[in-house]
């Protein structure tokens, strides 16, 4: 898991050289509609779209997607083990004999679960705390730019098995508090920064001047122009958090049996993967299927808020 | 000279006493996701030796885009030559392959660019980078290059160069700093040196100095400069000829004192009136009405209509050739007559 | 120079005192009484407990216990197991193989990385730039678990199947081989980025005005890019790489797990479950001091790399 971002990307068509006047864009209109309407003409965004879309469908729906109930221990058959695809079973069977097919598909839920509440934590309280010090400035943001450097210092997986490690059960709100209390201070560093920027703009000074009150201008001046580059971290974040309960998952550490985890599936696989490698790619795949999803999502979003390639 | 395979530009005049540089008919354009912009549209000038040539035009007159296709150094995609002629000596530089086009970049013609700060690059000292020239072109000695350098910033009066050359760009004040451009640029003391604005990043005093240098350069060598600005003040004493551009196309063209006294393109006389003059105290100062033109949708006819006090209907019409006015003059204005006439009221 | 260096350290401080503090706190908050893990299935003489547990401060409050710990280690003593042995023993060895596997995938993100980004940004736009681009959202988006099994298979299995025995399973005894294949796993999501960030810092440097003088200059495009490109590339580069290093070997602990390389890892690991506190600490503190070493060398590299950055 890196904490790093990804560079900016920078338009395919390069701008005119040194020529003026000549890429102006059709017409002014917001922020938001622009990227909305750069967005839909995007593969990028749209085959993003219609993966995390059908991954949502298998979350909430997984009885659509199979008649099997792999939390039903008769659906097991250890005679069975370790069977390649077949009709019966379309990705094989594990090496409990159990169907690998229904268990890729209700895993689904778990990733989607952790990924996108552990993204909301960190967004609300990272935002929150980043608008607050980037807002008022002085002690409580040197505290709170103290505190994040400590964070920053401990490395995230190793951080997130210590703290699992204290609660005796790995369940769905542990992984995700654990994940979320050592990534939040990443979105706080971000939108501090979005804040100190927009801070200055002109508007927000013109809207100081004009007696708005100090809430006024942090939650309608400001907050509504940094909040694009949180957006844009929570999504590639959430991606990077499905991998990170796998992860987990699969150290033993994470969510335990008889939930269902692709991290876990591939960490029960581990044993005879050599010989029997399918237990152990299918869910593989799936989990980085949907985190490339979110961050091919991430990217598209990047690409149409950067103000600066229009 | 050497033999190789590749046509080389002749060292001397050329044939049939053809200027030393001639830019025929150039057109230019540039493809952009909004269209294809035409930012040159058949321009014409020449260059003799010893000569200072004034090219003078608002951004997006398409003045730097002639130079650096003249320079060879215009991005390509997206930009394009789509027609016309660069003859350098005689020799259509347009037509010579890369390798042969690189020898005389930068070693017979040479550029000086707007902004030192930012065309200097920033992780190199001085010396290296005016070094860099007789090293790569010349083979010299790390230490010969640098002997080279101090002497090149003696030349264009940099105090203390032999201290200084070790420094980096930020070191430098803004007026320093275009001197090591201007030394980087004579280096190899070449034949044709374009200043693309030299002068316009500068505060007023040092302007003059900087312009001061570059006449006194030119005339202790026969080297010919093209001196492309937006600024009429700071050609009037050391251009000999001036270029008016407005929309990719030359407007007019005159001796200095011609266009000073008597200009022939509505647009000249408009700039002329925008500078504020020492013999006009007083006066209100003029300016022209409107907008450069947008060159995804030029206006019809003459592009300069939509802001010209002298437009007639044919003027939004057709557009005007460059009319040859006098044996040395030329205006691309249907009323050049009524221009040269209100000029002289 | 020195002035700046030593603000800096001091600044530190508060860092690595807050890190340690909060994994000590994690660490004390961990269920279990360590002697009894210490003691396993047979009951131990109470007296023994006592004194055991005298000896280690046990019975201190926690601020109390810390502060004897922090003692210790500016004294460079990282303590000893409750079984008797000195963590910094334990820890050594272990650290070698993360830092080893950890070096592998630095110079191999270094190498490929940079080698793929200046590949794509010479041919910014073409096809092969979209191809690497391609190719970075993939590796960015497959996780280490995905990547470790996958390259294990086909790479140590089926290669070596095929009589190709290149890249050993799993396990060190085999030299600086066997991290070939988990150097580069852990390498992935960094080798993405840094591809990404050496095409995007290289497209938008060609742009600039100072390259426009180099061209404009006559000197060859070799020398463009190589000298006068390149050079102001580095500065972001070494930035990631520096700040990478301690990444590399926080996040080592899946790869190591995957192809059973006997790490600070498998360590942490092995130690949160045995209840050997002062190994967690001890890991987590040089780890933490690896990243603040790290980020310094990293400013200071700026200032060598940069000649407009100076420090007072």
């Amino acid at each position: 898991m890196s904490d790093t971002l990804a560079p900016a990307e920078r338009p395919q068509n390069g701008g005119v050289g040194g020529h003026p006047g000549a890429s102006r864009p059709p017409k002014a209109a917001s922020l938001w509609s622009d990227a909305w309407y750069d967005l839909r003409r995007r593969p990028l965004f749209v085959g993003s779209a219609v993966l995390i879309g059908v991954l949502v469908a298998m979350a909430v729906f997984p009885s659509l997607f199979t008649s099997v109930n792999p939390f039903d221990a008769a659906t097991c058959d250890l005679a069975q083990a370790r069977q390649g695809m077949s009709a019966a079973h379309r990705f094989g069977t594990d090496n409990l004999g159990c169907d690998v097919y229904s268990r890729v598909v209700y895993g689904a839920r778990n990733s989607l679960v952790i990924g996108l509440s552990t993204t909301v934590v960190t967004a609300l309280l990272g935002g929150l705390l980043g608008l607050l010090a980037g807002f008022r400035g002085g002690a409580l943001d040197t505290l709170l730019s103290r505190i994040t450097e400590i964070f920053f210092a401990i490395p995230s997986i190793l951080g997130a098995l210590l703290i699992l490690a204290i609660f005796r059960t790995g369940n769905v709100w542990t992984v995700m508090l654990a994940l979320a209390v050592l990534a939040w201070p990443l979105t706080y560093r971000i939108m501090r920064a979005a804040v100190i920027t927009a801070k200055g703009q002109d508007y927000v000074l013109a809207a100081r001047a004009l007696g708005a009150s100090a809430p006024r201008i942090m939650f309608r001046h400001i907050l509504p122009n940094a909040v694009a580059s949180v957006i844009v971290v929570a999504t590639i974040n959430l991606g990077t958090f499905i991998a990170a309960e796998a992860g987990l998952s699969f150290l033993g550490v994470g969510l335990r049996s008889p939930d269902i985890s692709w991290g876990l599936m591939i960490s029960d696989a581990r044993e005879r993967f050599l010989e029997a490698p399918w237990p152990l790619l299918f869910p593989a795949l799936f989990l980085s299927l949907t985190v490339l999803a979110f961050i091919m999502l991430g990217d598209a979003v990047r690409d149409a808020l950067d103000p600066k390639l229009r | 000279m050497k033999k190789t395979s590749t046509p080389m530009v002749p060292a001397g005049r050329a044939p049939g006493g053809e200027p030393l540089l001639v830019v025929d008919d150039l057109h230019v354009e540039f493809t952009t996701r909004q269209g294809v912009v035409r930012a040159v549209n058949g321009v014409s000038y020449s260059l003799n030796p010893g000569e200072t040539l004034a090219v003078l035009g608002e951004s997006g007159s398409g003045k730097s885009v002639t130079a650096q296709a003249i320079m060879g150094i215009l991005d390509t995609p997206p930009a394009r030559v789509s027609r016309g002629e660069i003859r350098f000596r005689g020799t259509d530089l347009l037509r010579l392959p890369e390798e042969a086009r690189s020898r005389i970049r930068g070693r017979r013609i040479a550029m000086i660019f707007q902004d030192a700060l930012s065309a200097l690059n920033p992780v190199f000292t001085v010396g290296f980078q005016i070094g860099e020239m007789f090293r790569v072109h010349r083979g010299a000695s790390r230490r010969d290059a640098e002997k080279k350098a101090i002497e090149l910033m003696d030349r264009v009066r940099i105090p203390g160069a032999r201290q200084r050359v070790h420094d980096y760009p930020h070191q430098f004040s803004g007026g320093m700093r275009q001197r090591i451009m201007i030394a980087m640029s004579i280096a190899l003391d070449p034949e044709v040196l374009i200043a693309d604005e030299p002068t316009t990043a500068l505060d007023v005093t040092v302007q003059a100095q900087i312009m001061e240098l570059l006449a006194e350069l030119r005339r202790e060598s026969d080297m010919g400069l093209i001196l492309i600005t937006h600024d009429l003040g700071v050609v009037a004493d050391v251009a000999d000829r001036i270029a008016v551009m407005y929309g990719g196309r030359i407007v007019e063209k005159a001796p200095v004192h011609d266009i000073y006294r008597t200009p022939a393109h509505p647009y000249a006389k408009g700039l002329l009136d925008s500078v504020p003059r020492v013999d006009q105290k007083g006066q209100e100062l003029f300016a022209i009405k409107g907008m450069p033109p947008n060159l995804l949708d030029m206006p019809s006819g003459c592009s300069f209509h939509p802001r010209c006090p002298y437009r007639q209907d044919d003027c939004v019409t057709d557009a005007p050739p460059l009319y040859e006015i006098g044996p040395t003059r030329a205006s691309a204005c249907h009323y050049w007559r009524e221009v040269l006439d209100g000029s002289h009221g | 120079m020195s002035r700046y260096i030593l603000r800096r350290l001091i600044q530190a401080i508060p860092v690595l005192l807050g890190a340690t503090l909060l994994i000590y706190a994690i660490v004390f908050a961990l269920p279990g009484d360590p002697i009894a893990a210490l003691a396993g299935e047979k009951r131990m003489d109470p007296d023994i407990v006592d004194v055991l547990r005298e000896q280690y401060h046990l019975n201190d409050p926690f601020l109390v216990q810390y502060w004897h710990y922090i003692v210790g280690l500016l004294g460079g003593d990282f303590g000893t197991t409750f079984a008797g042995v000195g963590v910094g023993d334990i820890m050594a060895g272990k650290f070698q193989v993360t830092i080893n596997l950890a070096v592998t995938a630095l110079v191999m993100e270094a190498v490929i990385g940079v080698g793929l980004g200046l590949y794509a940004a010479l041919r910014h736009g073409g096809a092969g730039d979209s191809l690497i681009l391609a190719a970075t959202l993939v590796l960015i988006s497959v996780p280490v678990l995905v990547t470790g099994f996958v390259l294990q298979l086909l790479l140590g299995v089926r290669l070596k199947q095929a009589g190709i025995d290149l890249f050993p399973v799993a396990g060190v005894s085999e030299g600086w081989r066997g991290y070939l294949l988990p150097g580069f796993v852990l390498a992935g999501t960094s080798i993405a980025y840094l591809t990404r960030l050496t095409r995007n810092s290289l497209v938008e440097i060609m742009r600039t005005d100072y390259i426009r003088t180099a061209v404009a200059k006559g000197l060859p495009r070799s020398r463009v890019v190589g000298r006068h490109a390149l050079r102001n590339a580095l500065i972001p580069l070494i930035t990631y790489l520096g700040a990478d290093l301690g990444a590399l070997m926080g996040g080592a602990v899946i790869t190591e797990t995957i192809f059973n390389l006997p790490g600070i890892g498998q360590q942490l690991f092995s130690s949160v479950y045995l209840r050997e506190q002062p190994v967690v600490v001890g890991i987590v503190t040089v780890l933490v001091l690896i990243y603040i070493l790290a980020n310094l060398v990293v400013d200071l590299l700026y200032a060598v790399l940069d000649p407009r950055i100076r420090y007072e």
